[in-house]
């Protein structure tokens, strides 16, 4: 149940408010879900959706800041490092 | 898929756990509070990826599972009514309460519907005026605002027959309950990433500074998971105890502003039993004044009802961490997906459950058994 998961929103519905609605695709498969808490959502930004509704956007300089600390990991464990 | 695919990296993920073991001196607990990432752990095995000094316990992030037994029973007991479509996520149908299950109840011809999201329980409400919708609204952070979100339609929409059965739980609180303990063994946590995402993380780094942990807000895919712990492990050899964000592509430390706004308008914070554990203060969320005519309790008058835990489940010492699946005498024998005995085997997110999926047919499940058992209990 508490499986959030990501997804691009590929259309933005009309309504405002509560009722703001957009068609996001998760690799392959679409359904509308509720951005009524994410007013500044685009189309083609990736969103957590859970239980029918998107509970954040995904930063896509973050996310890449992960993986660019992960690779310094590698370099750690290659054993040139400390 | 994007912001998928790059954190299953099998290859990044040998990299990082090689990364940890090197820094790994000592032997260390670390609770993942949240059942999907237990879920992960188990699927992808990364157990068997860390040096054998760390030892992960699976906390009480499964909703499914810290859902009292009285509020199933209530359920049962509503669904049962005529006159009313009950509402659930799939999940729930299956967790046994006292006496029965609610897929019993629709197997006797209640109308019990599985429903991907509390919204399609209002636009059935909508869909029959002609009847009551009731929607069981369990779960964490993560859910509630979906929830919240369903009454404010349900009231915008002036709907008279659609109501929710509510009870929610807080993870804060129950992270305190479990270091507050006195034969707690967890050292580190890896807080819950979508709980985060929606409730900031504010509240950790008074938690970390009283007990002395380390919490490492933490994703759910496998590389995420292992980063998390990376993180956790270099506090603990480090002997620092702060608050960091490993999951910061989706969860920023205020959380979501217009869900929380919405959270605080529907719900206020109430003491909340948890299967297994027992009740925490302030650990729970109700409806508030303004939305109670949405109360299913109130609407239907449920009798207070008195349950009963299944005497073999061990499942309160695997949600506060002390023992392991495996552990438990009922464990894949009484116990099973199919005739579940406690809550954690029926869920997906559940230990027993994710244990029993993926690693049951291991060696290595029974050293763990032994490693922890108390031998009494093995005998039996
Ligand atoms: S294996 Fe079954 S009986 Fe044992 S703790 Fe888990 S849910 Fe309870």
């Amino acid at each position: 149940m508490c499986l959030g998961v990501p997804g691009k929103i590929i259309k933005i519905a009309g309504e405002e408010g509560l009722f703001r609605t957009g068609k996001v695709d998760f690799g392959g498969v679409s359904r509308e879900v509720s951005l009524a808490f994410l007013p500044e959502a685009r189309v083609d930004d990736y969103v957590i959706v859970h239980v029918g509704i998107a509970i954040s956007r995904l930063d896509e300089e973050e996310a890449q800041r992960t993986l660019d600390d992960l690779a310094a990991l590698k370099g750690l464990s290659g054993g040139g490092a400390p | 898929m994007k912001y998928v695919d790059e954190y299953r990296d099998g290859r990044a993920c040998l990299d990082t756990a090689e990364a940890i073991k090197k820094i790994t001196t000592r032997p260390w607990v670390i609770m993942e509070i949240c059942g999907g990432q237990t879920h992960s752990i188990a699927r992808y095995g990364l157990e068997d990826l860390l040096p054998p000094q760390l030892s992960l316990v699976h906390g009480p992030g499964c909703p499914v599972c810290v859902t009292p037994l009285e509020v199933i029973d209530k359920a049962v007991e509503i669904a049962a009514k005529p006159g009313i479509i009950f509402c659930s996520f799939g999940d729930m149908l299956r967790v046994p309460g006292s006496r029965k299950d609610l897929l019993s109840v629709k197997a006797q011809g209640g109308d019990v519907r599985l429903v991907y999201s509390p919204l399609d329980a209002v636009k059935l409400a909508r869909q029959h005026p002609d009847k009551q919708v009731v929607f069981f609204a369990v779960g964490f952070e993560t859910t509630a605002p979906a929830n919240a979100m369903a009454v404010l339609q349900a009231n915008a929409l002036k709907l008279p027959n659609f109501f929710i059965l509510v009870s929610h739980v807080l993870v804060p609180p129950a992270m305190e309950a479990i270091l507050s303990a006195p034969d707690n063994r967890v050292q580190g946590f890896l807080a819950a990433g979508h709980v985060c995402a929606v409730m900031g993380y504010a509240p950790y780094p008074l938690l970390a500074e009283k007990y002395g942990v380390p919490i490492v807000v933490t994703g759910f895919e496998p590389l995420d998971v292992l980063q998390g712990i990376y993180h956790c492990v270099q506090q603990l050899e480090q002997g620092r105890h702060e608050v960091e964000n490993q999951y910061a592509r989706s969860v920023r430390p205020e959380g979501n502003i217009e869900a929380l706004k919405v959270l605080a308008e529907v719900f206020q914070v109430v003491p909340r039993k948890w299967r297994g554990i027992g009740e925490i203060p302030g650990s729970g969320w109700a409806l508030k004044e303004p939305y109670l005519s949405f109360d299913a309790e109130r609407k239907f008058g449920v009798a207070r009802v008195t349950a009963q835990e299944s005497p073999d489940c061990v499942s309160g010492q695997i949600l506060r961490g002390l023992k392991k699946p495996a552990q438990c005498p009922a464990f894949g024998t009484g116990c099973t997906p199919e005739h579940p005995l406690g809550a954690p085997m029926v869920s997906t997110e559940g230990a027993c459950s994710a244990y029993y999926r993926y690693r049951r047919h291991e060696g290595r499940l029974l050293d763990v058994a032994k490693q922890f058992s108390p031998p009494r209990r093995q005998e039996r």
